[in-house]
């Protein structure tokens, strides 16, 4: 009894009451190792499935949804469009937690103009990207994240930029952005952990060897590639708060981030005077790894306190989805007074 | 051969000019006066010089639609000036300003003329920076003093417009008056028609236009996310919801109970009223021909995973840009058919303010119960130009939310829920939403094949029954929507067909028809798909002619997928140049139709 009772979170919920469907990603896809990550994220931060919503666009990644919190109402969009349908899912229920999966060409490509929107409008919604270069579902064409020079399989090389999603999303307004690799839980899960607990957007942008497609020799995105290629900014830790604590930042080696709901997020520098609140710091830094062919992973951007969509929108109390019907429906005593305008 | 309250002035100017006030203002007194009157503004995809039409009809037998029929031409456009003279019908009368007037506009003799120096009389006007706006009230006051609206009309009008902006009606009455001066001092009379208050009449009713009343039965039907882009003829219907809200749907704490997002397209206005449908929300969207097509993808997600949704289309000439101010009804296959895959899709059609208003609730209502997008279908002549109407009648204020269940009834039922299974054998499955705390009420939504318990499955079995449950639903929707309106006469063998901005100028064609002799019956289409009234009706006819304002007969082609039988039965009236439809044109359209076969 005592025993079992270890593996119990604050909520009395087991690792497995965060489990979902059975995964068919293919042996060893990175997309698997994310949606471990996820798992352990909720676990730890002892958050109730049946107060999370789970989205997707269309992609292997956008199938995983379905392989975590097999307890939360979760919906499968169309292709790109995952940050609109979120727009209204969370407009209509701001009280539930959300989080979505999309990939990068579903946010990348085809997606790419209403990701941009959504991150202008701060929406409070944890967004991860399993970055794996390539569509995968439809069986290893370039994304528009494959980097200058990579190679598919077939040997075709890319001549064109690559987008950048966390440098994109700093450059939108985007109030948390972290980059991350799937192979790297013990970054990766606090880190879906404190974009859970941020209130406004966290776009996680996590690099995601697919085994089949891309991850080859030539690959800059193969699991080999990455590995050798990491460039953590720091170190981080994440404590699950309950009461609120006062902001503190930190000089020296530690950077200590407190979040909204008074979660503590501790970053061990890596980098020399690394500031994830300074903007044009984090976007020099993105674009220096880039030349060096690095990936910079950690926290990469944070700005607090800055009103969400539903804050804008003056959203309180309970959902609009859940109003009572009088709240909805305006008196007939208002209706005979428009007739009465409109009579002249 | 003067008549009393029959007339058809049509007045062009460059659009810009001003004279969309002045316009509104002549309207609004014809129908201060109890006069049965209409307007319609034919306008330009512009903003500023392009030519623009505004006719105002008084028709002392009630009729409402654009009169075929020019009998005073107000040319304050010299552009268009020559050809405005042309379309005046004989013996007309012809206003025009003799300060900006070309020697060709006077040379029909078959007219009567009347010219006026309002670009002289203009510079009375002290303040120079609005004269040329208030050029334009010159001719108000010039009509109303040929025809017989009094100061007093003039004066209340201006004040119900303006209210609390007194230097705004003086203005705007010091130019009235030197138009009506001018007629006085110089004796000019006309004999086309005298204005004649009606005591009593219009009593009661209200001015206003299909979007607004749309705008205002979304609001009463409990509307709580409007995703939408601008676009016209659709963009004054969100904007109006936005006038309206904050002051009809604050609740005690001054929250909104509604929120207005203006997306950055209308992919993710679709996307964002589907993701606000999953939640729970009562959501809608407006939009016109070109949103629709960017909307097609998430409309298919949302009819198979059976999302409600509403859809406010307001018909426009299409493609694309195509005649983005004027009126068609060319977008039913598009709504009826969104969306790839097998769609099939329910469409309301109002057809005046009050079903504007009506209609618009019942979207919201029907979209909840059948678990589907439904198409609130409007056109330009509908949606913006102004007619009067009996007020607005809430007449089932509860809302209907449909098979939505919470916790208590997933207990009541024993505990079970199965989110894509039909219970009751109307197609129609139950439905639960994010935030039900029930263990049983969690389903996950996706777009790819599904069974009765929302598991993916790509079983070919799974995947038909999902069809065939589908088809069920849109069956039971034929019964479920509004029903048409029947208007049958024992002797006649013609039925005819008609809905939306068209049911008025087919219901003067009628009228027309039967001063000839010729009896008809008529059926008022309200939804789609079709009831089974619509057969019984072809059936009961020789023939049957579908009034559309499309070129190839939309409605009438489901009507012969339907009911293949019946093809032979039918015929279409189709008028579609992108003016609202006259009576003219249905009456004699139909006559060449019929002519080869009863007559
Ligand atoms: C409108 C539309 N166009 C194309 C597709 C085909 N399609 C499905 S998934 C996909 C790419 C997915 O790539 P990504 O988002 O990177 O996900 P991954 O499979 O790599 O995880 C494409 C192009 C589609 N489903 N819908
Ligand atoms: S194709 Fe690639 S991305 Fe898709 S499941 Fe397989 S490894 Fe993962
Ligand atoms: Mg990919």
């Amino acid at each position: 009894m005592s025993e079992a009772k270890e593996f119990l979170n604050r909520l009395n919920l087991a690792e497995k009451d965060y489990s979902g469907a059975p995964s068919t990603m293919c042996q060893g896809c990175g997309h698997d190792a994310i949606s471990a990550s996820i798992r352990k994220a909720f676990y730890d931060s002892s958050i109730d499935p049946k107060q999370v919503i789970k989205l997707s666009g269309i992609g292997c990644s956008s199938k995983t949804p379905a392989y975590f919190l097999g307890k939360a109402f979760g919906i499968n969009t169309v292709h790109g469009r995952m940050s609109a349908v979120a727009t209204g899912a969370i407009v209509a229920n701001h009280t539930l937690l959300p989080i979505g999966v999309s990939g990068d060409g579903d946010t990348s490509a085809i997606g790419l103009g209403n990701f941009c929107h959504m991150i202008r409008r701060n929406l409070n919604f944890t967004y991860i990207i399993e970055n794996n270069g390539v569509y995968g579902l439809t069986k290893g064409q370039f994304s528009a994240t494959a980097d200058k020079g990579t190679a598919l399989k077939k040997g075709k090389i890319n001549q064109n930029e690559a987008i950048d999603l966390c440098e994109l999303a700093i450059t939108m307004g985007a109030t948390f952005v972290a980059r991350s690799f799937s192979g790297d839980r013990k970054q990766l899960a606090p880190l879906i952990q404190a974009a859970l607990a941020h209130k406004g957007l966290a776009i996680l942008d996590v690099l995601s060897p697919c085994v089949t497609f891309n991850n080859h020799e030539g690959s800059k995105k193969s699991l080999k590639n990455i590995r050798a290629h990491l460039d953590p900014i720091h170190d981080i830790d994440f404590m699950p708060g309950a009461e609120l604590i006062e902001v503190d930042y930190k000089k020296g080696s530690e950077t200590e981030v407190v979040l909204y709901d008074g979660s503590i997020v501790t970053l061990k520098k890596l980098h020399e005077n690394y500031d994830p609140m300074n903007k044009m710091g984090a976007i020099l830094e993105l674009n220096q790894a880039k030349t060096d062919g690095k990936f910079l992973t950690g926290l990469i951007y944070f700005e607090p306190n800055r009103p969400t969509f539903t804050e804008q929108l003056d959203i309180r109390g309970t959902a609009l989805a859940y109003l009572p019907e009088d709240k909805l429906r305006p008196s007939i005593k208002h209706l005979d007074a428009i007739n009465k305008k409109l009579s002249m | 051969m003067s008549t009393i309250n029959d007339v058809n002035i049509c007045i062009a100017t460059p659009n810009g000019s001003g004279s969309a006030s002045a316009n509104n203002i002549l309207f609004k007194s014809i129908f201060k006066m109890g006069i049965p009157c209409s307007s319609k503004n034919m306008f330009p995809s512009n903003i500023q010089s392009m030519p623009t039409w505004y006719e105002i009809r008084a028709s002392s037998a009630g009729f409402g639609s654009r009169k075929d029929v020019i009998d005073v031409m107000v040319t304050f456009n010299p552009e268009t000036g020559a050809s405005d003279v042309g379309k005046l019908r004989e013996n007309g009368l012809l206003l025009y300003d003799t300060g900006a007037c070309e020697e060709s506009w006077l040379s029909r003799n078959d007219i009567q003329k009347i010219g006026f120096p309002a670009t002289e009389l203009s510079k009375q006007i002290p303040n120079a920076k609005i004269r040329s706006k208030l050029r334009n009230m010159i001719y108000v006051g010039v009509i109303s003093s040929l025809f017989g609206i009094s100061r007093e009309v003039l004066i209340a009008v201006l004040r119900d417009t303006f209210g609390d902006k007194p230097e705004v009606i003086e203005s705007n009455l010091m130019a009235i008056e030197l138009g009506s001066k001018w007629v006085e001092e110089n004796q000019v009379t006309q004999d086309i028609c005298t204005l004649v208050t009606i005591e009593g009449g219009n009593k009661g009713k209200i001015l206003s236009d299909g979007n607004t009343c749309s705008a205002l039965g979304a609001i009463y039907g409990g509307v709580s996310v409007v995703a939408w882009y601008p676009i016209t003829p659709s963009s004054s219907l969100a904007e109006t919801m936005e006038k309206y809200l904050p002051e009809l749907r604050m609740d005690e704490d001054k929250n909104p109970t509604y929120a207005v997002i203006q997306a950055e397209d209308e992919i993710a206005a679709a996307g964002i009223i589907t993701g606000a449908g999953w939640a729970g929300a009562r959501a809608m969207t407006a939009t016109s021909g070109p949103g629709l097509s960017l909307m097609n993808e998430m409309i298919g997600l949302a009819y198979f995973t059976e999302i409600p949704s509403s859809y406010f289309i307001v018909q426009r000439g299409g493609p694309s840009t195509g005649l983005p101010t004027r009126t068609q009804q060319s977008d039913i296959l598009s709504m009826y058919f969104a969306s790839h895959g097998d769609t099939r899709h329910v469409i309301l059609l109002p057809h005046d303010l009050q079903t504007c208003f009506e209609f618009s609730k019942l979207c919201l209502d029907l979209a909840d119960q059948l678990q589907t997008p439904v198409f609130f279908a409007s056109d330009l002549d509908l949606g913006m130009n102004i007619r009067p109407s009996e007020p607005l009648e809430l007449k089932s204020p509860s809302l209907n939310r449909g098979k939505l269940i919470h916790e208590k009834d997933i207990e009541a039922q024993g505990n079970q829920f199965r989110r894509y299974f039909d219970l009751d054998g109307d197609g129609i499955p139950q439905r639960t939403i994010p935030g039900n705390q029930h263990p049983k009420a969690v389903y996950f939504c996706s777009g790819a094949g599904h069974n009765a318990d929302a598991k993916r499955s790509e079983d070919p079995g799974d995947y038909k029954e999902l069809l065939d449950r589908l088809l069920k639903k849109n069956h039971t929707a034929r019964l479920l929507a509004p029903q048409p309106l029947v208007e049958t006469s024992e002797t006649s063998r013609i039925g005819m067909i008609s809905f939306g901005s068209s049911v008025e100028a087919v219901r003067e064609a009628r009228h027309r028809m039967n001063q000839d002799g010729i009896k008809t019956s008529h059926l008022t289409l309200l939804a789609l798909p079709l009831s089974p009234l619509v057969k019984d009706f072809i059936q009961k006819h020789e023939i049957t002619l579908i009034v559309e304002q499309n070129r190839d007969g939309q409605v009438a082609s489901i009507v012969r997928m339907d009911w293949p039988e019946l093809a032979q039965k039918i015929d279409s009236v189709l008028v579609y140049d992108g003016l609202p439809v006259t009576a003219g044109s249905v009456h004699r359209l139909s006559m060449e139709k019929l002519g080869g076969k009863l007559l």
